[in-house]
């Protein structure tokens, strides 16, 4: 198959690459390993401050509509399994693709928090859970306890209880190899200062812009409340960790530690459950940019490619746009792929306005500036250090070419 | 008939779809709602267990509900190893755990 733009993954980035390059004019080809497009979007709902309730599977079946108008084609249940500058892409079927420019737009995925019990049926991630509920419309249990605190598992927790599930807690990871800071009583104070915001009720709106504060954040840990904070229809409990889950042949306990500001673990006791969702944070899915020039910030939420402010890698022709870049809500995905959808049509010709592209950029920083959800709460400096590698890459890239000729 | 987990209510989104697939696993017939993924429809019948673990025989479910962990894999119409939680569900489906349980008596903790 021949195409002038390839784009893996059809969720809010990708099919807005798509949509930006297909209204241009460009041929589009998008590839994506689920049964329909929209990605982790389709299970996305909450509500905005002024603009209400955010519908992810709405929002994705409007995208997909403009994309397939647009004369974009959609090829659903695809793997790719390689990719190879030209732009080759290796489908699972056989087929391959050829493009002169490919989007990769392979969005994120959840970090784990392995604990004892963790395999058990009714033990699944905090994403799975919301897709479930809001997509599929099946409750993942009828008493579920959350493990992790961040604006995922925060969000997640108030779908499950609109769903009618009896949310029993949002609970700190356990301390053990894995958990790393996500067991730290006084990280996670931190964190939940970053989103406040966000917060849904006063007390905690109060406590996240106080808890930028460190002799407040003691004071906080020290009194907080033994049996958590009322949160959305259930409780955030910063003093407590899940520290095993049982059952005979699905979940059916926790148990339940609490531990001390330091977070050291203290008492348990057992708590019945039908289902825990895990929530370890996400990470960037990269692997398709293979060979271009990455580099690991956390601060973005792992390893990540490098990207012009034209959203091109190191290697001619291939974009990304959206988590992959590093992870952020679903409209600044979009704006991203728009931009990148938009420099390519420029490139193939087909957009004439010379300000399509700085508009385009500009709408990027606008929904950052407009994020209701900020998932990384250190995003910004994480933006910096990818921008500064980029000029030292460019910089580089220069003495290189110095040198070739010198030489 | 509402399946055991199954949403009916909201009070944000839309009513449910209401075409109706039938669809079996293990040598049970179930029903499920067109749009299902396999491991969705299955949940909505209260069935936590895909499949048995290949070392210890230990009951697996779905974990990562986006094609990455495996765990909830599964014989789909004859195809071994076919991922429950990103293959739609369709009418007719015929559905096999993989795996046995070998599980000897064991603690909850």
């Amino acid at each position: 198959m021949i195409s002038d733009v390839v784009v893996i993954g059809a969720g809010p980035a990708g099919l807005s690459a798509a949509v930006a390059a297909a209204e241009a004019g460009a041929k589009v080809v998008v590839i994506d390993e689920n049964p329909r497009p929209g990605g982790k979007l389709l299970g996305q709902l909450h509500e905005e401050p002024g603009t209400g309730w955010w519908i992810g599977a709405d929002v994705s079946k409007a995208l997909a509509k403009r994309a397939t108008d647009a004369g974009v084609q959609i090829l659903t249940n695809r793997q790719v399994w390689n990719i190879t500058p030209g732009w080759e892409v290796f489908l699972d079927n056989g087929e391959t693709v050829c493009a002169r420019y490919a989007v990769v737009a392979t969005g994120a995925a959840e970090r784990p928090i392995p604990l004892p019990g963790w395999s058990l049926p009714g033990v699944m991630a905090i994403g799975a859970a919301q897709t479930l509920t809001n997509y599929y419309r099946v409750r993942p249990g009828d008493r579920i306890a959350v493990v992790g605190v961040d604006p995922l598992s925060l969000t997640v927790a108030h779908e499950l209880s609109m769903a009618g599930a009896d949310v029993v807690g949002i609970y700190l990871a356990p301390r053990n190899v894995f958990s790393g800071t996500l067991s730290d009583p006084d990280r996670n104070l931190q964190y939940l200062a970053g989103m406040s915001e966000l917060a849904p009720n006063a007390f905690l709106r109060w406590g996240g812009r106080l808890a930028a504060n460190r002799a407040f954040r003691n004071l906080a840990l020290t009194f907080y409340p033994k049996f958590g904070l009322p949160l959305m229809g259930t409780r955030l409990n910063l003093r407590k960790s899940i520290v095993a889950i049982g059952g005979n042949d699905r979940v059916q306990h926790v148990e339940i530690a609490t531990v001390d500001k330091d977070g050291n673990p203290g008492k348990t006791r057992i708590v019945d459950v039908d289902c825990v969702c895990i929530s370890g944070g996400l990470y960037p899915v990269q692997e398709l940019t293979k060979g271009s020039e990455m580099a690991k910030i956390d601060e973005l939420g792992g390893t990540v490619p490098l990207y012009s402010p034209e959203m091109e890698t190191s290697q001619e022709n291939l974009f990304v746009a959206g988590n992959v870049t590093g992870i952020e809500g679903a409209k600044i995905s979009m704006a991203q792929g728009t931009l990148a959808g938009t420099v390519i049509g420029s490139r193939l010709g087909l957009i004439h306005n010379p300000e399509a592209v700085d508009t385009a950029s500009a709408a990027v920083r606008a929904a950052r500036k407009s994020s209701a959800i900020t998932f990384m709460p250190d995003i910004e400096q994480g933006r910096q250090i990818a921008d500064d590698l980029w000029t030292q890459l460019e910089q580089g890239k220069t003495v290189a070419q110095k040198d070739e000729s010198f030489a | 008939m509402v399946a055991l987990k199954r949403i009916s209510e909201h009070p944000v989104l839309g009513p449910l779809a209401s075409e109706e697939i039938e669809f079996e696993f293990d040598g049970k017939s179930y029903l499920g709602i067109k749009g299902d993924s396999i491991a969705s429809a299955l949940l909505a019948n209260g069935v936590r267990t895909l499949r048995y673990s290949n070392r210890d025989g230990e009951p697996r479910g779905l974990y990562c509900g986006i094609g990455h962990c495996f765990e909830c894999r599964m014989t789909v119409n004859g195809v071994p190893s076919v991922r429950a939680c990103i293959t739609q569900a369709c009418d007719g489906d015929v559905l096999e755990s993989q795996g046995e349980d070998r599980r000897e008596n064991h603690d909850d903790f």
